[in-house]
């Protein structure tokens, strides 16, 4: 006997709405006032913005630079390593 | 190997190498270049034929092009990993990637002046220099291991002529002349001319 098919799936929804994240690590050669450079000319971030989020990755290890749907953040990551940074996306 | 810098002369860049520095910077575009080189893929021609990416994009051999090629979905220092995801995203943006990278490179090659001499740059060609000089040191970094505490002019218990040494000397200076570089360039913000 093969139970029915299960049609709903309301994990799945909420799975769905939850947004999608691009992460920047750190990494032990990118210069901190490049990683800034590069976050005001990828995110339009302000400078102040920018280096808060620069210090954030320097010292947690970590930043969340921006979220989206999966799409979007893949793009956003695409460009991230175009210019050298460690970025990775996962669902928050 | 300390005295080139960087210096904006009338919304261009300017800088002064000499032999030592024209050559080193050569050589070091050129390596990244060849890193970087076509990507391996495994062939489906018909996939070629309607202009889709390939088969499968062959994952990054190594430190250094691991870091040059980062995965997407792998998180550093955290549980989960999507080897599968990650795939299906280099799939995509690889050849990208790599291309990138090579025109960069090619920007190098083409403006440093051979036996060194002055060097004029433009805008674009200054953010090709900034994206090189950039994978050339995460490439070289990367291969030396260096980490946040290293010193590039700690000589600790090395000999002068000490390969490793010398190639970590030249580490500090890419990372001097990207400061300077930096330093002449105000960054470009989306949505502005």
């Amino acid at each position: 006997m093969t139970a029915p098919a299960q049609l709903d799936h309301p994990e799945t929804d909420e799975l769905l709405d939850r947004p999608w994240v691009a992460i920047v690590w750190n990494d032990p050669v990118n210069l901190m006032s490049y990683v800034t450079h590069v976050l005001i000319e990828l995110f339009g971030f302000t400078k102040d913005k920018a280096t808060q989020l620069m210090l954030q990755v320097h010292h947690d290890g970590k930043a969340v630079v921006s979220n989206g749907t999966r799409e979007q953040m893949e793009a956003d990551v695409a460009r991230c390593h175009a210019k050298g940074l460690w970025a990775t996306l996962q669902q928050d | 190997m300390r005295g080139m810098r960087f210096t904006r002369h009338r919304g261009a860049l300017r800088a002064d190498l000499d032999a030592v520095e024209a050559g080193v910077l050569a050589q070091l575009a050129e390596e990244v270049l060849g890193l970087v080189d076509e990507p391996e893929v495994s062939g489906d021609p018909l996939a070629a034929l309607v202009g889709l990416p390939p088969g499968d994009v062959y994952e990054p051999e190594g430190p250094v092009l691991s870091r040059l090629l980062p995965d997407a979905y792998d998180r550093p220092g955290a549980d989960g990993t999507d080897p599968e995801a990650s795939g299906d995203f280099r799939r995509y943006t690889d050849a990208d990637l790599r291309a990138g990278k090579r025109a960069n490179a090619q920007v190098v090659l083409d403006t440093v002046p051979e036996g060194g001499g002055r060097m004029t740059l433009d805008r674009d060609q200054a953010d090709a220099w900034l994206g090189c000089l950039n994978d050339v040191r995460l490439a070289l970094g990367t291969s030396l291991g260096v980490t946040e505490h290293t010193d590039p002019d700690d000589r600790g218990d090395r000999a002068d002529d000490d390969p490793a040494y010398q190639a970590l000397q030249v580490y500090g200076w890419l990372g001097y002349l990207q400061e300077s570089l930096l330093s002449c360039l105000e960054p470009r913000v989306p949505g502005t001319p």
